[in-house]
């Protein structure tokens, strides 16, 4: 399936799955970060213009740490994240999906410089695009990926139906389908959600129209538990 | 066995499991330590069960999501860091140089090459410097060293915290980019690389053509050891990149890229350093006027030959243990 999920199989032999992270929330989250770390430097600049020369030597040094060092920290000591991907809830891991610690870090932060070439982050857009982790050069080269960070599960809402069994045992991904469906069929137009639930054809029966979709959300009724 | 009995029988289980989570830290955790690597175990046993049994997309999801923050928890590798400085400053980090020779000293020759030829080749060629500085960079150096300006090296900002914090800020970033454009092939590296020794050999050998070696050298002799071997290595790391990149011998391109990695970022933590050092050695000693010539000159000397020995020697003992 066309899935941005990545699956990493652990020693104690389970695959755990990760929810990889796209361009758009990244380059917010670059952003969120920018702003933040200019307003560090603005505001230890403007502190350290009463201390004269020695002051803007402070700056400077702040700018340093700002720019390279403290992007790396937070993600050692912030479970993977910084301030902007903490406020877009996503994180950096090890492709074996451990927390990433100094070297990897550091790797994926220094090699930014090339990312950044030749202009706002062109190479490292078009890595992203061009492999199916979305791994931009520092993470090919630091082995790191960003994902979503786990967060708490959240509870499906599902439209209310009687539950009715699929006429054949579904897969765990199969499942999941009929699931989102059921979970977006409020936000789709009636037809559409008539045209989507015509195509799993063996599931319905090959009924037409809104029996097909309400034997769908009967089903998900079924496979979310209620019985 | 169905789901809910499933369920059942294992839900308290996965509730302390996640209460042990989200203990935070200090707060007694709901069971004892030793005990999470088993529990661990046992839970992915659940979680392999669950999505073999085809049980709901929820249950499974949720056990996932216990499993992978179990798995945070159990990897996040936490060992004591300081002894770790110690170890790979007096140990790691020298043997890395030596490991690492054959990119080191192509890094060298990249750098020292064009450093060493210009200097020597202004002093026959003067009229060559026009080539590669243009007439405003010039008369700024001239400025800066001219003999008869007793602050060396400084220009408008004259106090030594001001220029630390610009030194280490410009310093460690060329030092970064030179490092980080070895993705591209090797090429960002070996432009960066050559592009300073120009710069470097063309200022150099300039102001000893026109008779201010002795501010230009009793200025630069101090930090010179540290911050040209710094962005050598610097260079080298760069250059271990390309080479991954370039030549990925029998794995992929990808996988040759993070075992060079390893061992690049290394090499940076110690030329980070060495820049810092090297910041610290030309903000406070280097611009004082006070120091006579002849110390400033065998005092960088001193400072090259501890430089190489430690880079040569230091560790053996313990790379051969």
């Amino acid at each position: 399936m066309l899935d941005t999920t990545r699956r990493v199989a652990t020693p104690e032999g389970i695959e755990l799955t990760l929810q990889l992270v796209g361009p758009v929330p990244r380059a917010l989250a670059w952003a969120i970060d920018f702003v933040l770390r200019a307003m560090v430097v603005i505001a230890v600049a403007m502190v350290a213009g009463y201390f004269g020369m020695a002051g803007r030597g402070l700056a400077f040094l702040t700018m340093f740490v700002v720019e390279w060092l403290a992007p790396a920290w937070f993600e050692v000591y912030w479970n993977g994240q910084t301030p902007g991907k903490r406020a877009l809830g996503i994180a950096v891991l090890n492709d074996d999906g451990t927390p990433v610690r100094w070297g990897p870090s550091l790797t994926r932060n220094l090699l930014r410089a090339v990312d950044f070439l030749p202009f706002l982050y062109g190479f490292g857009l078009a890595t992203m695009l061009a492999n199916r982790d979305f791994k931009r050069l520092g993470d090919l080269a630091a082995g790191t990926v960003v994902v979503y960070a786990p967060g708490r599960a959240r509870a499906r809402t599902l439209p209310e139906a009687p539950a009715e069994p699929p006429p054949f045992a579904l897969s765990l991904e199969e499942q999941r389908v009929v699931l989102d469906l059921a979970e977006r069929s409020a936000s789709l137009t009636r037809e559409r959600l008539e045209e989507l639930a015509m195509l799993p054809a063996p599931l319905t029966g090959g009924a037409s129209g809104a029996a097909a979709a309400a034997r769908l959300l009967a089903m998900a009724s079924h496979l979310s538990g209620r019985r | 066995m169905k789901q809910a009995p499933f369920e059942a029988t294992h839900g308290e289980e996965w509730r302390a499991f996640e209460r042990f989570l989200d203990a935070p830290a200090g707060a007694p955790p709901s069971f004892a330590p030793e005990e999470m690597p088993q529990r661990y175990r046992r839970l992915c046993h659940h979680l392999a069960l669950a999505a073999d049994r085809q049980y709901s997309p929820e249950l499974v999801d949720r056990l996932n999501l216990i499993a992978l923050r179990g798995h945070h928890a159990l990897y996040a590798n936490r060992r004591r860091q300081s002894q770790r400085v110690l170890d790979f400053l007096l140990v790691a980090f020298p043997s890395l140089v030596r490991t690492e020779w054959r990119v080191v000293t192509a890094a060298a020759l990249l750098f020292f090459g064009p450093l060493g030829g210009l200097i020597a080749a202004l002093q026959l060629y003067p009229e060559f410097v026009h080539y590669l500085l243009n007439p405003a960079q010039i008369a700024g150096f001239h400025d800066m060293y001219d003999p008869a300006n007793r602050r060396l090296g400084m220009r408008e900002a004259d106090t030594h915290l001001a220029m630390f914090g610009y030194y280490i800020w410009n310093n460690v970033r060329i030092g970064f980019q030179t490092f980080a454009g070895g993705l591209l092939a090797g090429l960002g590296t070996i432009w960066y690389l050559a592009a300073n020794g120009v710069i470097l050999g063309a200022v150099a050998g300039y102001l000893t053509q026109i008779g201010f070696g002795e501010t230009f050298w009793s200025f630069v002799s101090g930090h010179a050891a540290l911050e040209l071997t710094a962005i050598v290595i610097s260079g080298a790391a760069g250059l271990r990149l390309g080479l991954a990149v370039i030549a990925p011998g029998n794995r992929s391109r990808k996988a040759a890229l993070v075992a060079a990695a390893r061992p690049a970022v290394r090499l940076m933590y110690g030329a980070a350093l060495m820049f810092a050092a090297a910041a610290f050695v030309e903000a406070f000693w280097s611009p004082l006027t006070t120091v006579p010539y002849a110390v400033k000159i065998w005092a960088g000397l001193a400072g090259w030959g501890m430089l190489l020995a430690y880079l040569a020697l230091s560790g053996r003992a313990g790379a051969a243990r």
